[in-house]
This record gives C-alpha cells, structure tokens and sequence, in this order.
C-alpha cells in the first residue's frame, strides 16, 4: 500500500504584515505575538493539529528566523512526525531558475513535489494571519460531499465594511458564480477568508497553467480561483459562523487581543475540546506583590506584578514594577515597566523597557490611537510618547 | 560527558504519606507548576549530564505520565537520554526493594551498560539548583572515592525519617549520626546527592550482594569512613528539604520570597511538562496579593500569601490565603481556606470555610467534594 495523507495543509507565512509596521520590522506577521501566549500561527497550525492533519508546509519568505526558529521541528504542536509533520518551505535556488514567491499562487507553485510526496486527494491553503478556531476536517466533509473542485470559507461581515474584502456571490445551493475583489457596490456581504480546500489534481492543473500564463500575477485570489470559475469548474462556498478576525493591522490585533477579556470574552482560548498549543516559555508561576491590583486582564507565567494592571493583556516574564500602571494595552513577553511608568492604549513589543516615570500612549477618548513600541528598544525616564506614536528606536529621556 | 544520573523517585516516600497516596514522591506537584522530580532532572541536564536513569517502586503512572519520554528536558535521545528504570523483582524473594542498596542492584544492567566514568546520584527530595558540575571537579580535585553534599541547617524534627548528620573536617566526612532529638542547632545534614566512580559503585552493590548488606549509609559509608577517602561538599544555596508535610508547606511558601525564587527560576532553566493551559484571567473583583499562579486559571476572588497551581479556578467572593491549591482545582463563591493544602481536582463549594493552623496545615485529597 502506498503511504499517502488524505489532506495536506499549506500555509502561507511569507507575508511581511506591513501594516503592522513596527511591529513586523525583524519577523514575518505570523510570527507576532497574540494573547500573552499565542503567535499568530498557532491558531492555523492548532487548527491543522485539532481537525486531524498532520502534514503542514510552512511558506516562508519575510524575516523567517523567528518564524523558523519559533516552529522548530513542530514538537509543540505534535507535528513531529516521521510521515507528514510540519515543514519550513523557503524559496530556493532550481537549475534553470531561482526566484522569490512572486504570488500566493506561485508559492505553492513551487512546491508542488512537496505536495505530491504525500499523495493526497485534497489541499488545504491558509493563511498566517488570522484568529480564529475551526474544524477544517468539517469543511473538507463539505467539500465532498458537495463533489467540489474547489471549496472557499466564507464568512459574513457587516455590509458596509464588504467592499474590503473578496466577495463570493453565491447560488441557492452556495456554488459560487461569482468572484468581486474588493467591490465598490458589493452584491452581498459574503467574504472570502482566505481558506481554500483543492481537490489535489485539479490544484496542480490549474498551477501549471497559472505558471505558464505570463499575464497571471500568480495570485490564487485574482488570478487562479477566476479561472477555474471561468472553466466551470465547481466552487462552493462554505460558510463560517464563528468568530474570525483578521489582525492585519495595528488596530484589529489590539481588538482581537483585547476580545478575550470579560466574563464573557468574544474569543474563547480555553475551550479544553479546541486547545490552542503553542510554544511555551519554562518561566515559574507569575508572582504578584503585595500592593499590586489587577483588574480584568490576562497574566502570563514569570510576571512579576507590583503595579497596577486593568484591562490588559501581559505575556510571559513581564516585569511591572510598583508604582507603575498599565492601562488597556497589550504588553509582549519580557517587557519591563519601571516604577512609576504609565502605559494606556499601547502594544509594546517584545523585551522592551519603559524607564521610570515614562508616559507611553493616551487615553482611548484623546482620539489619538495606540501606542507602538517594537521590540528591544529603551525609553528613557520620563519620556513621552504619545497616542498614536510609533516607536521603533531608542527614545532618550525627557526633563522633570 | 563524564557522568550518568541516577535519580531516586520515591525513597523518602514515608515522610509525606498524605502526598504520595496516588503518585511517587518525584511526582509531587511543586512552586504552581512543577513536580519535585523536575528539580533534579532540570539540574541534571543544566549540567551537561544527558543519560539520566529514574528509579522507580510503586504507583509510578503519574512520574511516567509527566517525564514521558523527557522531551521537555531534552533527554528524549537516541543515545542516552532519559531511562525508567522499574522495578526489578528479582531479590530472591519476589519482593520489590526496600531500600537504596537493593534498588541499586537492581539496575547493575543499566550500569554497567552506561559508558560514562562516574555516577551522580540523588534523591527528588528536595529543591534546590546544584551544579552537579563543579561537585564532580571537587571530587576528582580532592582525589575523593565518594563524595556527599551537605548542606548546612537545622534538621527537620518533623521527619518520620531522621536526618542523616556528618561530621566534616577538612572536607573529608569523618563521622555520621542519625539526628533523633531536636536541640534546634545547625547541622551538617546529607543532602542525598552523591558521586562516586561508576567502577566503585559496581564493586559496592557487587560486595554487598555477596555479604548480605542493605543500608546503604549505615553499611558502606559508616563501615568505610576510614578505609575510603570520603568528601563532604557543602551546597551553599537555596536548598529546601520536603522532609515532612509541614517542610512542604514551607518550602512551597518560600518561593514567595523573591531572593528564593530569583536563585531557582532567574535563568529560567528548571524545565517541567508543558501543558498549553490558556492564559490566567482575572476579573474585575479580583484582589490578589504575595501569591504565585500559575497559567489557566480564572482568578474572581481574593488570594494571599498562596501558591496557585494551573487551571485553578478562584470564583468571585472566594478567600484562599496561605494555602497552596493544585491543579484544576474549583474554590466555590463565598469559600474559604487559610492553611489548607488542597491536592488536584477538587470541589470547594460555595461557602464551605476551611482552616488549618500556621503549624499544621491541613490537607484535602486528590478528587474530594468538600
């Protein structure tokens, strides 16, 4: 019997998140951080891992070290394996041609000997920038049982925020008739998520003519999934009702870090039935002092809290001294607040410092917006940094 | 590398019944997130040693359940790496070991299979860093045949075994005495961790087969004070013996104290199983003051001077102070514990109060509705 996986996963992790700005300056978007414990790609790959596949291929192209490094050989996510596990694609060198992912499209592209080394009869394309928990194990179901080609997520966004994404206009039955990128007057409200089931002969057919198109931006939303749909090649919709957010830009990852606080948050991460797994620190227990307060925020373990901390979010080995206070923000791992530092509406990125007395970020209401630091960077005692501010560089202290 | 581990996972086990019930002494939950054996595991390997044989008797599923095959220290190996040694019945009379000289007989196999030139051996009895490193230059520096590690306090009375004192001069053990009566003085008190040649320790186990002996202390380092060159290394550091329910207790509590928990944790290299729980949330009634708490709990109440363990859940209006609770463990609205050890998975409901003393900590078992 021939070895073979019934579904292999592809992710695409090569995109630089230039949205992000400061924040994706040295890693690639999947690689930044989300709710104290996660990075972006764990959701994808917990996702994989929890819907039953196994054998994941990783695409990487933007500052991948962290990404690599982060990934490793899959252990945390139990993609350690002999046959299948998970995968680092890089670009690399051919005989007759070298070149960089020049699509989303081309990048599988070049990996197809990848593919087909696990002879499956699907494909699953996601990509490494969105939270959210789902069964694709249900979706590919669908994706059969409805004798598909090709089977696209969709989900359904407020109307009047539709002609931002790829929108899917469907039958009764929701074979799709029609693709409208980003369309100025949207027929309806259903988006695609960036989340593609192939059936695997159809997948490699259509990349090598994609390939050999010197047109073709190489580009699965504008150029492959038109074409099949051009073809008559049948293409369903499925659609996901759970929560999904794309954390493309600084505002919608402090949204989606901020929506797993409350009694009931709007992203549930402890659901032990869909773990999240990650990679986690071997820090002690976080330690909270004797004169800190913590209100309705998330700690992660070797935190040290003295201040006070509310509605906030702290990864791992955040050190928040006494006297300072921490405010609505999202602070990443190994960051210190000083004593008597104020921090409001900021994401403050890995190993950073804020010296004593430092003001970083203002208030919500100021209107002004949030406050980035990147990572590795020290402010100065008493500097300021204001609302909206981004900072990707060492800030020297301000007077008294 | 120079030297094999042998870790001991349940020779003190007498001295906390209450704890070891259900589990080995190694695999007694620790500090909000660790097992006692991760001690001396992690010191292991943060010494280069990377064959590291554990020793096992009776109810050992939870040991094996949390080393599993020691990934999380990194001694998942093809060469080396972390072995389960079990129990081996074969003393003649279908009986397992009572005590180390028989355990070790054990595993002659394992022994004289490794290729390593000494033997480091210790027990999961208590937590502390130790380089087993520099002990190993000291031994071979002082040309010593064994050498033991002390540290020097005042000897847990409490103890249903009595500590084993040395008397140390010029860094070589002279004299051993079993402490029975308290004077409340400081001691010179073996810390269970030895190092010897593996040769010599082939040779020991060998003897004592032939000539009937078992008490490793008493028949070999007693007999042999004079005729071996016996050294005594003095472990300066943090040290925490669980020698009893009540030195758990404190132990526990001790990691409150900053200097305790910098010395232990600062490099972050005590490794344990890592389980993905979700991050720790607190509520807007939260109050929590001088505790440790660990990932995946849902913090309401108030707590204080307590160690939490993960997936602990404090519901609102619930008082937990001085107490350590184990994992996934529920303290119902309005319940109260001051001094209570609580074990894993149990049920406080609502407006049960509970209280121990400052002494006498009192004890709630795996499992239980209260």
């Amino acid at each position: 019997m021939i070895r073979k996986k019934k579904c292999v996963a592809m992710l695409l992790a090569g995109g630089q998140g230039s949205r992000l700005y400061a924040l994706t300056n040295n890693i690639a978007k999947p690689a930044v951080s989300f709710g104290g414990k996660y990075r972006i790609i764990d959701f994808p790959l917990s996702n994989c891992v929890n819907s039953g596949i196994d054998t994941v291929g990783v695409l990487t192209q933007y500052q991948p070290l962290v990404l690599n490094d982060y990934i490793g050989n899959g252990q945390p996510w139990d993609l350690d394996r002999e046959f299948g596990g998970v995968h680092i694609l890089s670009p690399y060198q051919a005989k007759t041609s070298s070149e960089w992912y020049k699509g989303t499209a081309n990048a599988i592209y070049q990996n197809i000997r990848f593919i087909k080394q696990f002879n499956p009869d699907y494909v699953l394309i996601l990509s490494g920038d969105h939270i959210y928990k789902m069964n694709y194990s249900v979706m590919l179901n669908y994706h059969i049982l409805n004798n598909a080609d090709c089977t696209i997520a969709a989900i359904e966004v407020p109307m009047e925020e539709a002609s931002r994404f790829g929108i899917l206009n469907t039958n009764e039955d929701s074979s799709i008739y029609e693709f409208e990128e980003k369309p100025k007057n949207p027929k309806n409200n259903l988006a695609s998520m960036g989340i593609y089931i192939f059936s695997a002969e159809k997948l490699y057919k259509y990349l090598e003519e994609d390939n050999a198109d010197p047109n073709s931006s190489n580009d699965f939303g504008k150029n492959v999934l038109p074409k099949m749909l051009s073809n008559g090649e049948r293409m369903m919709a499925y659609k996901f009702t759970g929560y999904w957010k794309d954390v493309g830009t600084i505002d919608s990852l402090y949204e989606a870090n901020m929506d797993l606080l409350g009694d009931i948050p709007k992203f549930n991460v402890s659901d032990p039935s869909w773990k999240i797994q990650t990679r986690s620190p071997m820090s002690p227990p976080h330690y909270v002092g004797d004169g800190a307060i913590i209100k309705n925020s998330i700690i992660l373990t070797g935190c040290e809290i003295y201040g006070d901390v509310e509605n906030s979010i702290l990864s791992s080995d955040v050190v928040v001294e006494k006297g300072a206070t921490v405010r609505n923000s999202v602070i990443m791992a190994d960051v210190k607040i000083k004593s008597g530092a104020t921090v409001e509406y900021a994401i403050i990125d890995e190993n950073t410092v804020v010296s004593s007395g430092a003001t970083v970020g203002d208030p919500k209401e100021s209107g002004k917006g949030i406050a980035v630091l990147s990572r590795n960077i020290t402010i100065g005692e008493n500097a300021k940094v204001s609302g909206g501010q981004i900072i990707d560089k060492d800030l020297e202290g301000g007077a008294n | 590398m120079r030297a094999v581990g042998i870790v001991f996972s349940n020779i003190h086990d007498k001295n906390v019944p209450e704890l070891v019930r259900i589990r080995t002494l190694g695999s007694i939950p620790f500090g909000g997130r660790y097992r006692l054996i991760d001690f001396p595991l992690s010191n292991m390997v943060n010494s280069g040693i990377d064959t590291v044989g554990i020793i096992t008797k009776s109810n050992y599923q939870s040991l094996m359940d949390h080393v599993g095959s020691g990934k999380y220290w990194d001694l998942a190996r093809k060469d080396g790496g972390l072995i389960i040694l079990p129990p081996f019945g074969d003393l003649g009379n279908d009986s397992l070991y009572t005590s180390r000289l028989e355990a070790l007989k054990g595993i002659t196999s394992f022994l004289s299979h490794a290729d390593e030139e000494y033997v480091v051996m210790t027990d999961c009895d208590s937590v502390c860093r130790m380089n087993y490193n520099e002990i190993l230059d000291y031994h071979i520096r002082n040309r010593a045949d064994i050498t033991l590690v002390y540290k020097k306090m005042v000897p847990d009375m409490t103890s249903e075994e009595p500590a084993t004192t040395f008397t140390v001069f010029e860094n070589r053990i002279t004299g051993l005495a079993y402490k029975t009566e308290a004077d409340g003085k400081e001691a010179n008190v073996f810390t269970n961790v030895f190092i010897m040649k593996r040769s010599l320790l082939l040779s020991i186990i060998m003897d004592s087969i032939s000539r009937g002996k078992r008490h490793f202390m008493t028949d070999i380092i007693a007999d042999n004070l004079k005729s071996m060159r016996i050294m005594g290394y003095e472990h300066k550091g943090f040290f925490a013996g669980i020698t009893s329910f009540q030195a758990y207790f404190e132990s526990n509590m001790s990691l409150l104290d900053p200097a305790n928990r910098n010395e232990l944790f600062g490099d972050r290299n005590v490794f344990t199983k890592v389980k993905d729980s979700a991050p720790t949330k607190y509520g807007n009634n939260a109050s929590v003051k001088n505790s440790l708490i660990a990932d995946g709990c849902v913090v309401e109440g108030t707590v204080e001077n307590s160690i939490i363990f993960r997936g602990v859940k404090v519901d609102r209006g619930a008082v937990v102070k001085n107490s350590i609770v184990m994992q996934d463990t529920v303290i119902g609205t309005g319940a109260s514990l001051n001094y209570i050890i609580v074990d894993k998975n149990v049920s406080i409901k609502d407006g049960r109060y509970l209280s121990g003393a400052e002494n006498h900590p009192f004890y709630v078992a795996k499992g239980m509705m209260v």
